[in-house]
Parts: structure tokens; C-alpha cells; sequence
């Protein structure tokens, strides 16, 4: 008997009716590849900032404007005391070295099950869908944007795209190759699974609010 | 799963007479209906979006063998592991085994409907693993012992004095002795619960929703966050997928999203859409140590050479199902297998046989709502037809024989 994988390649090329593709063929779907065609992008005629607040806003996310960065830490000192939140947070290795009030409790790293709050930088934002990309590294692990119940992310003006195939161009040109995980953050967490009525937080954090710095 | 299509009739009967039932869907018109329409009506370009997915999808079923090993490489390249399974059986096997290599004495699931096809839960219980599922759905069902009824909302039948019950019932052992009654408290004691299980799991296994050959990548999309969580923690992480949800790049994962969130949810995006590429990266401080696809065919090979071919662009949104008469009057149980509705109609036909399922395809009103909101145009009425027209031919030859 021959090998799963075999037999699987053997049955598709059956189904098609053809043997493997011909040095032509696999040619121009290498170029697909390669240089995937202009696909249909939705098109919003909105600022793109303003696009992009609302439709964080539809997504049940929190959104505030500040003027630069020296203005992040009381943004989000803000926030925190607007939920009555303690000042303990564990936050993406480019964020520890913000000027943090002395009571504030930071550490960076992966987060813990104990950690109520992260604050996060983000590699782009797109304004099509609301979100927030995050690409997982040592500086900014995958356990910060799911496991604290808060979780605040810092997009700067030049981050902002328009549509996500922007976010992939930018993507492609990483030296290092794509990371591990890429999120795609558009909103708290949320479930409908107990009689379609929405409620948020259901894993992952129950509240997501977006810090943009202009 | 056993199947129970054959007693289709019966089932119904008994469904259009569960009071319960019929309360939980009639919630499908607000729930996902009217979501959708208000979605879509609010995107000028959807119905050209409709049809480049369908090109898209043509386009990959076309050129699957290449797509395949592209993804195979990408993956590879990764230092992820591909694996190939004839039929669910060899799926289970694999998956068992790596679980085994990996001492896993906890499993913890994201939402994954190829691994209720291939019957996974019972194969990994019965070699004494722990298995949760982690989809508050999905977790809800497990504790009822019963199969989902929808494709992504798979406790939709169930009412909340239902889950009070249940909950009640499984959550005592871990503290929780006071029954809830609100939405929000008993989503929250099930985030309770769970976090302990996510934390404890060795293994996480999610579906994919598509998986990119550019990239090697597999896709999941979730609002609730568990399948992030349960890709995130566990030291391995498995995606069970079909061999035909294969896409050729980014950009056209990004042309299939914008169909998804919106026919599934009425969302135009939902909260999470998570791209795992691989195992964690040198220096990674979380994220799973061995990444394992798994590459179901069962009788997906042999539907792209028939008639069927159409029903191989399917992803999974279940907008047929919410559209459909028939659905929304007995529910999905009644199908009597994995997946239920029109598509679901399809795919056990040909997973099961017409045997089986010889009174499934009669199931229909032929109004062709399910191919209106189809996002990929799959033909389902004609593809009912089809099969109303083998069952015809079957019998007669069947009588013929027996004369």
C-alpha cells in the first residue's frame, strides 16, 4: 500500500484528469504567486482616521487621540482609572521605558494568568476593519493580547493602513520572514454561543482599547 | 459520530414538536438573518466579492496538487510537519500518536468541524486523555453529550435554563455550586473554569479556517478567543483541516475574510482572526514548541472529480443553514450527522452514502435561498437535485434487482 501522501496526490490528479502540471503551467502559477493579482478592495471615501475610529467604535472597542507620545502614559492612566483599574501592568518590551509614574507596577516578558492589564504596541492598524495587527516576538509575546482582561494598544499615525492587503505588503518585506502568529485584533472578546445574546469577554480580554498617537 | 440520517422523518416529527427547540430557532432570523442583511446591504461591492471568491476557490480546486505542495513546503521551511490522512481513521491515528509523543494527558480544543468529522473526541478519550472543548458552544455540547446542531453556533438549540442546568450539574466539582441564571454569569464562571484548563493543557487542536500556501499558514476566526488561547499555550499545537481549504496567498485569504465574518456572523470582521505559521521562533517567550498539520481527504479527492466539485468551494459559514426553511423548522440534529442544512446535506451524502441519507436531499423546498446567500455561489439547489436523481436511479435499479 502505498503512502498516504501518495495516494492523496494520486487521487487529486486523477480527479483533475491530468498527471502533475506542466513546466508552463506550474511557471505561471509560480507568477500567481509571486505577484498575487489586484483583488476587489472595499472602498470607503471617510479620513482614514476617522474610518478607523468607527469602525473600532462598531466593534465594541474604545479609542482615544493623543496629541504625541509623551501623552501614552497619562492616556492610559486615564483609562485605567476610568475602569478603577490598579496601576499593575505588564506591557511589550518597547513600552517598559516610558516615563511610568513611580506606583506603577511594569514588568514585560509573556504575561502571566495573574496579569489584569497589558499594554502593547502594534506592527500596523488597518482602517478598512478596525484592527490591530500584532506579530508575535520576544518583545511582544502572543500571551499579552489574550490573556489579561484589559488590554490597550498603542497605534501610532504612521501605522495606520487602509486595507488589509497594506498590512501584507509591509509584512513581506520583514527581513526576518513572517513571525509565529500574526493577530488580527478588531474588538474585545466576545461570545453569542448562550441564546445568540452577545456578551464580551468570553477567553480573551474583556475590554480593548486603542491609544492612537498622532 | 453514529450517524441517525436514515431516521430523518422520525427526527423531524420529534423536533417539530420540542418547544424548546422551536423558542431557540426562531432566534435565527435576528441572530444571524438580519445581521447578515444589514452587512452586506451596507458593502457596495459585495456580490463582486461573491464571485471573485468563486473564481478563487475554482481557481485553487483547479490547481489543488499544486497548492498542496507549495503549502507542504511553506510549512516545512517553517519547521512545521505536514501530515496526510486517507480517511478519518488515519487522521485520528496521527493525531493520536503525536499526542501520545508528547505524554499529553490534557487536550484542549478551539472550534474544529473536521475534527467532529473524523470523530476525534472519543478516539483521544478512549486512550485516556483528557479532552475539552473550548468554544463556549462546542463546551456546552460536550457537557450535554450531545453533537452540535449548527456549524458555528453549535449549541444554538439550546435554551439558557438548559445551560443553567448543565453547568450546575459539571461546574460543582470545581467550587461552583450556585446556579447561575444571567447571560453574563454564566459565560463568566465558563471563562473560569476553562482558563484553568487552558493553562493545565499539553496540546491545543484547532481547525483552519483556510490555510495559505504562500505562507504556510493556517487561519482561525474567532470572536471568543479561545482557539488563540488554545494554539498560544500548549507546548503543541495541531490543526485539523481539509485538504481543500488551501488558498494561494495572503491577499486572497483577505478577499475569502471579507466573506466570512459577514455571511457567518453579519460581522464585517470578527475579534480575532489569527494567523499560526510554524512553531514559536528562537527567542519566542510563549507560543507552542511543535506546530502539526493534519490533511483530511476522506471524500474530498473523490468529489473534485464528480458533480459535486462546486461544493468543495464551501467555507463554512452557515448562511445556508440560517436561510434555509427546512433548517429553521427542525433544527440541526435531525440531519443525523456532522454538518446539517443544505450543505450539510451534500457532505453527508457523500460521507455516508445515499443510503444512509436517501431522505436528506428531499429535505428542501427547492426555493433557493441557500445559493442567494451562498458567499462562493455553490449551486446547492441543482446539487440536491442531483442527488434526488440518484436516490431515483438507485431505487429503481434496486427494484429492478429485487423485482
Amino acid at each position: 500500500m502505498s503512502d498516504a501522501r501518495t495516494e492523496i496526490f494520486s487521487r487529486v490528479h486523477k480527479a483533475l484528469g491530468r498527471e502533475s502540471l506542466s513546466p508552463e503551467q506550474r511557471k505561471s502559477l509560480d507568477e500567481r504567486m509571486a505577484s498575487a493579482p489586484e483583488l476587489i478592495r472595499p472602498q470607503f471615501s471617510d479620513d482614514l482616521v476617522k474610518h478607523f475610529a468607527k469602525q473600532l467604535e462598531s466593534v465594541s472597542a474604545s479609542f482615544v487621540r493623543v496629541k504625541n507620545d509623551a501623552a501614552i502614559v497619562s492616556a492610559v492612566t486615564e483609562h485605567l482609572d476610568s475602569l478603577g483599574l490598579k496601576h499593575n501592568l505588564v506591557v511589550a518590551q518597547s513600552l517598559k521605558d516610558l516615563q511610568w509614574p513611580k506606583n506603577f507596577e511594569i514588568h514585560s516578558g509573556r504575561a502571566r494568568d495573574n496579569d489584569l492589564v497589558s499594554v502593547t504596541g502594534c506592527f500596523v492598524a488597518v482602517a478598512e476593519t478596525g484592527s490591530v495587527v500584532l506579530l508575535s516576538s520576544p518583545e511582544s509575546p502572543t500571551t499579552l493580547n489574550f490573556l489579561p482582561d484589559y488590554h490597550i494598544a498603542i497605534v501610532k499615525s504612521s501605522q495606520l493602513v487602509r486595507h488589509m492587503e497594506d498590512a501584507w505588503t509591509e509584512l513581506r518585506q520583514l527581513p526576518g520572514g513572517i513571525p509565529r502568529t500574526i493577530n488580527l485584533i478588531s474588538g474585545p472578546s466576545k461570545t453569542a454561543d448562550v441564546e445568540q445574546t452577545l456578551q464580551v469577554g468570553a477567553h480573551g480580554p474583556r475590554s480593548f482599547h486603542v491609544v492612537f498617537v498622532e | 459520530m453514529q450517524p441517525s440520517s436514515h431516521n430523518f422523518k422520525q427526527n423531524a416529527k420529534v423536533a417539530l414538536a420540542d418547544k424548546d427547540l422551536q423558542i431557540a430557532l426562531a432566534q435565527v432570523q435576528e441572530g444571524f438573518i438580519n445581521k447578515r442583511a444589514r452587512v452586506v446591504d451596507k458593502l457596495a461591492e459585495f456580490e463582486q466579492l461573491r464571485e471573485q471568491g468563486k473564481q478563487i476557490r475554482n481557481h485553487t480546486l483547479e490547481h489543488l496538487d499544486y497548492y498542496l505542495e507549495r503549502y507542504e513546503q511553506a510549512v516545512t521551511k517553517l519547521g512545521g510537519h505536514v501530515h496526510w490522512a486517507r480517511d478519518s481513521e488515519e487522521a485520528c491515528k496521527i493525531i493520536l500518536d503525536i499526542c501520545q509523543q508528547a505524554e499529553a494527558k490534557s487536550v484542549i480544543k478551539g472550534k474544529s468541524m473536521v475534527s467532529e468529522e473524523i470523530g476525534l473526541n472519543d478516539v483521544l478519550e478512549q486512550s485516556g486523555m483528557d479532552v475539552i472543548e473550548s468554544d463556549l458552544g462546542e463546551y456546552i455540547l460536550q457537557l450535554a453529550e450531545e453533537p452540535p446542531s449548527h456549524i458555528i453556533a453549535p449549541a444554538i438549540h439550546k435554551t439558557k435554563d438548559q445551560i443553567s442546568d448543565l453547568f450546575v450539574k459539571h461546574h460543582a466539582q470545581y467550587g461552583y455550586s450556585e446556579r447561575q441564571t444571567t447571560v453574563p454569569d454564566l459565560v463568566n464562571e465558563a471563562r473560569a473554569v476553562l482558563r484553568q484548563r487552558f493553562l493545565e493543557a499539553d496540546v491545543g487542536i484547532t481547525g483552519g479556517n483556510f490555510l495559505i500556501a504562500e505562507t504556510g499558514s493556517n487561519i482561525i476566526v474567532t470572536n471568543e478567543g479561545n482557539g488563540d488561547l488554545s494554539c498560544t499555550l500548549p507546548k503543541v499545537h495541531i490543526v485539523t483541516s481539509g485538504i481543500e481549504k488551501v488558498i494561494p496567498t495572503l491577499d486572497d485569504a483577505t478577499a475569502m475574510l471579507r466573506l466570512l465574518g459577514r455571511s457567518a456572523t453579519g460581522q464585517e470582521i470578527t475579534s480575532y482572526t489569527t494567523f499560526s505559521s510554524g512553531p514559536k521562533r528562537p527567542g519566542d517567550l510563549d507560543g507552542p514548541e511543535q506546530y502539526h498539520v493534519v490533511l483530511v481527504d476522506n471524500v474530498r479527492s473523490k468529489m473534485l472529480a464528480d458533480e459535486f466539485r462546486e461544493m468543495l468551494r464551501c467555507i463554512r459559514c452557515g448562511a445556508c443553514m440560517n436561510h434555509c426553511p427546512v433548517y429553521g423548522s427542525v433544527g440541526g440534529h435531525v440531519y443525523g450527522w456532522v454538518y446539517p442544512g443544505p450543505m450539510g446535506v451534500v457532505l453527508s451524502s457523500m460521507n455516508l452514502g445515499l443510503e444512509e441519507t436517501k431522505d436528506l436531499a428531499n429535505a428542501c423546498t427547492l426555493n433557493g435561498r441557500c445559493a442567494q446567500v451562498c458567499p462562493v455561489k455553490i449551486p446547492l439547489p441543482d446539487l440536491l437535485r442531483n442527488l434526488r436523481r440518484q436516490q431515483k436511479r438507485n431505487l429503481t435499479a434496486w427494484q429492478f434487482v429485487t423485482g
